[in-house]
């Protein structure tokens, strides 16, 4: 019985599990997590060398060029500095959440990566497996989960610090994230609404042709709201007042050094590269390309490629984007990035009904629009008019 | 330029030329009156153009030169003139480049160099002596083992930095008024300078400046 349970429990997507557990699969499922973590942090630093290079390009001058052909071992050269660096331990910090928080960072981002679909099936002793680590029901949860453990890792970080600008950048920090995870989700309920299916395997399956990507199924807007909101999220330029030095020192990683910060440091660009990772996977078929001799139609080659091009956006967006301030931040979340969220999804809802329901959504909560663009500005004027009536109070007290 | 404007400026951006220097191999060309490391010149037969009168030493706001002068042993004369620059010391932990002693010296023997990538380790090397400061057989600045010449930097000094300020005098804009220097002879005249203007002392005329030629002094 207990068999059963397991071989339930496992009899997931992945093709691995289907004839139950014996020590090949286990053989495979050790060099598999091996080598995701290995792909992953070879993903990191070339994500570190590439953003300096890139940026450097972008503003007339050579990044790191010293350190490895093309400055390429900078990254690998800047974690050994970090590593015999003095690990401080401020006096008024919270010893053991102190220690606890970078890790709190780190684990989700490395585990996030889990999901994602990097290939089509590979055959590797015999027993057919998807190239990627997990496949579980749950799927695209499973991102919503690590990125919301995340959180607390920035909120205890700053809190565990023990002075001011960390606490200050922690809850700003905390804030962010919270508010665009909200419109991360409902872009998510999206795209789960067309697939039928939370697992990721499903989701890259069912985007077999050019015009089958969810970004074109879905109309478009998920697709920008899910990269602006996951933009939010990872505390990337423009939304990077959390971490700004002009502003906050370093926000919450300002009283970490050495191998903490590095993880810090190791974490943002790991959750850089898994996001990306997702957006591809969800909205541009992940593996899935066009069907060429060498490479075939499901490859690793055309992730990478599609890869390529969101990473080079994020790092385009650091170079030529200011930073947003942060109630300018917050109301872009919830004022404009939920509501259209929860907008296109009611429409996208009733389009998978009928086409007619479709229409009448779209355009009853067009209509409605400015029902609640009124609603808003009452709220800014009333708050106004509070304002100025306390200060007349006190005026006459 | 609407939203997306910056985007097209950043993406044009990475097709134009890098503006790095890839230091310190290469290196960017200085201006010509650069301010740099100090040398004592000598005439182009090798005497010492430093006549110990000390004005430098007396016009350095810094107080980094210290000149003692001596009389010039008469069977083996240093420098064309009675007194000599005996002692010549300046420490470079002090001097602020401003040149004041470059204009002060009335025969040029003090100028600069273009070298400012001075790598002493301790106090004694930044005093640089005389036998540091003079220029060697060639005329050119000397390579001290803590200074970063490469092949070619010593082209670029200029020792007639000061010598091409017309002296205060408008009627002598124009006309070579140095002495020949040890290595590279009398330099031209600047660019835009007119050298083929009749001097003015050809005719009655009171002339103020030093304009005499160096081999005069024999």
């Amino acid at each position: 019985m207990l068999g059963g349970i397991v071989n339930a429990l496992l009899a997931v997507g992945d093709p691995l599990f289907r004839d139950g557990v014996d020590f090949t699969v286990v053989a495979i499922v050790i060099a598999k997590t091996l080598l995701t973590f290995a792909v992953l942090m070879v993903a990191v630093l070339f994500m570190v060398w590439f953003e300096r290079k890139v940026i450097s390009d972008m503003q007339n001058r050579i990044g790191p060029n010293r350190a490895g052909p093309w400055g390429l071992l900078q990254t690998l050269a800047d974690g050994i500095k970090l590593f015999f660096k003095e690990d401080l331990l401020p006096d008024r910090a919270d010893r053991a959440i102190f220690r606890l928080a970078p890790y709190l960072s780190a684990v989700p981002a490395f585990l996030a990566f889990a999901i994602v679909p990097l290939g089509g099936t590979v055959t590797i002793a015999g027993r057919q497996t998807y190239l990627q680590l997990a496949d579980p029901p749950i799927g695209i949860l499973f991102l919503l989960a690590t990125s919301a453990v995340a959180v607390y890792g920035v909120m205890l970080a700053g809190w565990a610090s023990g002075s001011k600008y960390p606490l200050l950048g922690s809850v700003r920090a905390s804030a962010q994230m919270v508010s665009y995870e909200a419109a991360l989700g409902l872009s998510i309920a999206a795209v789960v609404l067309i697939t039928g299916s939370l697992s990721t395997q499903d989701i890259v399956q069912s985007q077999g042709g050019l015009l089958d990507w969810n970004i074109l199924r879905l109309g478009g807007l998920p697709f920008a709201i899910f990269l602006i909101a996951a933009t939010a999220e990872l505390n990337r330029p423009p939304f990077d007042l959390v971490e700004a030095e002009q502003e906050l020192v370093g926000g919450f990683h300002t009283e970490y050094s050495s191998i903490r910060f590095a993880l810090f440091y190791l974490a943002e660009f790991m959750n850089t590269v898994t996001m990306s990772a997702i957006v591809v996977t969800l909205f541009l078929g992940g593996p899935v390309g066009i069907d060429i001799p060498v490479i075939g139609k499901v490859s690793p080659v055309w992730f990478v490629l599609k890869l390529f091009v969101f990473l080079f956006g994020y790092v385009w967006l650091r170079a030529t984007l200011p930073r947003f301030r942060y109630d300018q931040l917050m109301d872009l979340g919830w004022k404009l990035l939920i509501p259209a969220s929860l907008f296109w999804l009611l429409v996208l809802a009733g389009m998978r009904v009928d086409a007619t329901y479709g229409f009448a959504v779209f355009f009853g909560g067009l209509a409605m629009a400015p029902v609640l663009l009124r609603a808003v500005s009452i709220g800014h004027d009333s708050a106004d008019v509070e304002h100025s009536a306390t200060r007349r109070l006190r005026e006459v007290r | 330029m609407g939203y997306f404007g910056g985007f097209r400026v950043t993406l044009k951006t990475m097709l134009e030329d890098r503006v790095t220097v890839q230091y310190p191999e290469d290196k960017r060309p200085k201006p010509e009156r650069f301010h740099g490391r100090h040398v004592l010149n000598r005439y182009e037969d090798g005497m010492e153009k430093c006549i110990g009168c000390e004005l430098c030493a007396g016009v350095c706001p810094a107080r980094c030169i210290y000149v003692r002068g001596a009389d010039n042993p008469p069977e083996a004369p240093v420098s064309p003139g009675e007194r000599f620059g005996f002692v010549y010391e300046i420490n470079y932990l002090r001097c602020i480049h401003c040149d004041l002693c470059v204009e002060a010296c009335p025969t040029e023997a003090i100028t600069e160099t273009k070298l400012f990538e001075f790598s002493f380790t301790n106090r004694r090397d930044a005093i640089y002596t005389k036998d540091e400061l003079l220029v060697d057989d060639d005329g050119k600045p000397r390579d001290l083992p803590w200074e970063d010449w490469h092949p070619g930097d010593d082209e670029h000094t200029s020792a007639w930095m000061r010598a091409t300020s017309p002296s205060g005098s408008a009627e002598y804009e124009g006309q070579v008024q140095w002495s020949g220097e040890l290595g590279y002879g009398v330099r031209s005249s600047e660019d835009g300078q007119n050298p083929a203007q009749p001097h003015p002392s050809e005719g009655d005329h009171v002339d103020t400046a030093d304009a005499e030629q160096p081999e005069a002094h024999h």
